[in-house]
């Protein structure tokens, strides 16, 4: 059914080719796998919205959520689902722009990453309020000097702006299965846009992405700056800290970066991606969450430091509630998984292989779970004044919450892997077609010049 | 002239009864919270509590009660953080809650150094009776908000009325708190600290008198007097 069978004019990109078939297999013709697999989630995210019902019901009563402790496990998977997301797009933007060639397999799904998981995060606070019926009133009666408006703000302009950095790479794709007859039809020649090919509509494209993945990077660090400044702006021991903001955009790479890897190793076997995402793109990605490790713990310890030293009574209290008192095992389990176990496994080439990718990785993800427990809950139930503190124990509704979000995650992707491809297509191809000259031309370009005698070869910068 | 209302407590006087915190329940139609509620889940709901504090060691332990109200803070951290402008610091220094537009995010209360607000987890509850016996001059609470003590606004406002109507300026002492007002021991003592002669504004320049964490810069207008000897 190729409705276009024109000549391609330098380009090869638009026709599907058959080199990268097996992409379009999970689009094309999907296995029972998915209707199992979306029945199943679909049942765990209603089950998890019927449990909620209990929440708009009887109001917050029936969390675990107590007088000094007003914020638990919502606001903790806010930050965490928030934190995950940077995974993406940053990720995915700062590879494009670096030009680092081994990207071309792994953007796409750290795009998707992005959107799935702020949906998911951006949804948390409503799920905290005690009236979710009056959140508009944040837009009619909101006041932009409260951190909250600075965060409703920036997640806002995050989401836009990743929705349209995951979406306009894709079209190139999205016509290729328009082209191949996918169905539903409407879908693929709405979203195609009217994607021919040429060299016009190329380098629009190319412009675009370029202008998006610019814009895309400080949004992103504004986005876990400002949820680090919810806390940071307040005077609460624990929370007010000068290094909250750089140190939760640090925090929101490591554990993006971990979630990403999980991701991609599992969607590799599940779809038998070996032949696109190899051992070297692992091996890459490892070492930016070794690096990222490194700093994640550089920033911890700062943090823990600057506290302990100064000694201030009620920066103390809370320091040991969390280093020998009730929050110690997560206190603790977080710097083993943070830290030590992902070191250890990253650091040697002989470990640094899928199987320890993966185990460092999920302990990452875990890890940082706790980290943002570590912040939330221990300042709260430490306030200044003597006050009853009863310990914060996460109610049913708020683990079906945590479970029916990361369900929503799963699915989100099983969703997308149904409609879209999870590799870029085109990108491949024209890593296939043109980066290996173009990458030659770079590198040659950074030789040093040929003798005087004669001019030579051209370096076109950067 | 605008008042800036002020309270004093004199905890050489307090003997920890409680009576405060009773009245402040009666007069503000504060919903009880259970024996449930209060000890095993931590949720104790009161606008003033009675703040526990020990000193010495075991044997030789003292265990004495701070009334702690609202500090109404001249500079509070709570109304900083609010999204939504539904707390707020009014001209004479009450810091209010607008319970029609809250949205419970229970921001503020995470940014309160003193833990002075509660929040309404269910639909509150009062004992069969009661209810009919409320306080017509204040508003009782949906479910999901953010409550607090008021100082008192509402008698503040209808002493305010009175004396305008008799067409005379507002006396010290006219207007009083419930919870200084039931005071047995004659404690809590409420009125204008801007005014040179009232006795709220002597007491709190009394050397014995302190405020809690004012190292915050939050300017607190609860003053402590300290006991004496």
């Amino acid at each position: 059914m190729n409705r276009r069978e024109v000549e391609q004019p330098d380009h090869v990109l638009p026709t599907a080719g058959r080199e990268d078939e097996e992409l379009l297999r999970a689009v094309e013709k999907p296995g029972g796998g998915f209707k199992v697999t979306f029945t199943l989630l679909a049942l765990v995210i209603l089950g998890a919205w019927v449990v909620f019902s209990r929440q708009i019901l009887f109001g917050l009563g029936v969390t675990g959520l107590n007088q000094p402790v007003a914020w638990g496990f919502y606001i903790v998977n806010f930050v965490f689902f928030i934190g995950i997301s940077h995974a993406g797009t940053l990720i995915s933007a700062i590879l494009r722009l670096s030009k680092a060639e081994w990207r071309r397999p792994i953007t796409r799904m750290a795009e998707i990453i992005t959107v799935v998981v702020l949906a998911i995060g951006g949804f948390h606070p409503v799920l905290d309020l005690g009236r979710p019926d009056r959140v508009l009133n944040i837009y009619t009666a909101g006041r932009l000097q409260s951190p909250l408006l600075w965060d409703v703000t920036s997640i806002s302009a995050y989401f836009m702006a990743s929705t349209v950095y995951l979406y306009v790479p894709m079209i190139p794709d999205i016509a290729i299965l328009r082209d191949r007859g996918a169905r539903p039809q409407w879908l693929y020649s709405f979203l195609a846009w009217g994607w021919e090919g040429t060299p016009r509509q190329q380098a629009v494209l190319e412009r675009a992405i370029s202008i998006l993945m610019v814009l895309v990077i400080p949004i992103a660090v504004s986005v876990h700056t400002v949820i680090s400044y919810i806390f940071a702006m307040t005077l609460q021991p624990g929370w007010h800290s000068t290094i909250f903001g750089p140190y939760f955009v640090v925090g929101a790479i490591f554990s993006g970066i971990a979630a990403l890897l999980v991701v991609m190793i599992t969607l590799r076997k599940i779809f038998h991606l070996e032949r696109y995402l190899k051992e070297v793109h692992f091996s890459h990605l490892a070492k930016l969450l070794l690096i990222m490790s490194l700093l994640w713990f550089y920033f911890t310890f700062s943090e823990y430091l600057t506290g302990y030293f100064g000694s201030e009574p009620t920066e103390m209290r809370v320091f040991f509630y969390k280093f020998s008192g009730p929050y110690a095992p997560y206190f603790w389990g977080m710097l083993m998984l943070n830290f030590m176990i992902p070191v250890l496994i990253l650091s040697f080439r002989r470990t640094r292989r899928i199987p320890g990718i993966l185990i460092a990785s999920i302990g990452v993800v875990i890890g940082m779970w706790l980290e943002r427990l570590n912040i939330v809950v221990p300042s709260l139930a430490n306030p200044r004044l003597p006050y009853p503190t009863g310990f914060y124990v996460p109610s049913l509704v708020e683990w079906a919450m945590f479970v029916g979000g990361i369900a929503t995650f799963v699915l989100g992707f099983a969703l997308f892997a149904r409609f879209f491809p999870l590799i870029s297509i085109w990108e491949i191809r024209e890593g296939r077609h043109l980066a290996v000259p173009e990458t030659v031309a770079r590198i040659e370009s950074y030789l040093p010049d040929a003798a005087p005698a004669r001019a030579g070869t051209e370096p076109e910068g950067g | 002239m605008m008042a800036r209302w002020g309270m004093v407590i004199d905890l050489d006087r307090c003997t920890g009864c409680g009576e405060c915190m009773a009245a402040c329940h009666q007069e503000n139609n504060l919903a009880t919270a259970g024996p449930e509620e209060t000890v095993q889940r931590s949720r104790a709901f009161h606008w003033l509590r009675l703040m526990p504090e020990f000193s010495g060691r075991y044997p030789e332990v003292k265990l004495r009660f701070l009334p702690q109200p609202c500090f109404h803070c001249d500079n509070p951290p709570c109304v900083r953080v609010c999204p939504v402008q539904a707390t707020y610091l009014s001209e004479e220094g009450i810091v209010g809650q607008i319970y029609a537009r809250c949205i419970g995010c229970r921001y503020c209360m995470a940014g309160c150094p003193y833990n002075a607000k509660v929040f309404n987890w269910y639909e509150p509850k009062r004992p069969r009776g009661v209810e009919r016996g409320a306080n017509p001059n204040v508003s009782l609470r949906p479910k999901g908000v953010v409550e607090k003590c008021t100082f008192c606004h509402h008698r503040i406002m209808r002493a305010r009325e009175e004396a305008r109507a008799a067409g005379r300026p507002l006396r010290d002492g006219e207007v009083s708190t419930a919870c200084a007002e039931s005071c047995p021991a004659q404690a809590i003592v409420f009125g204008d600290l801007d005014q040179p002669g009232s006795r709220v504004s002597q007491l709190a320049r009394s050397p014995r008198a302190f405020r809690l964490h004012e190292d915050l810069g939050t300017r607190p207008k609860v003053t402590y007097l300290a006991e004496k000897g």
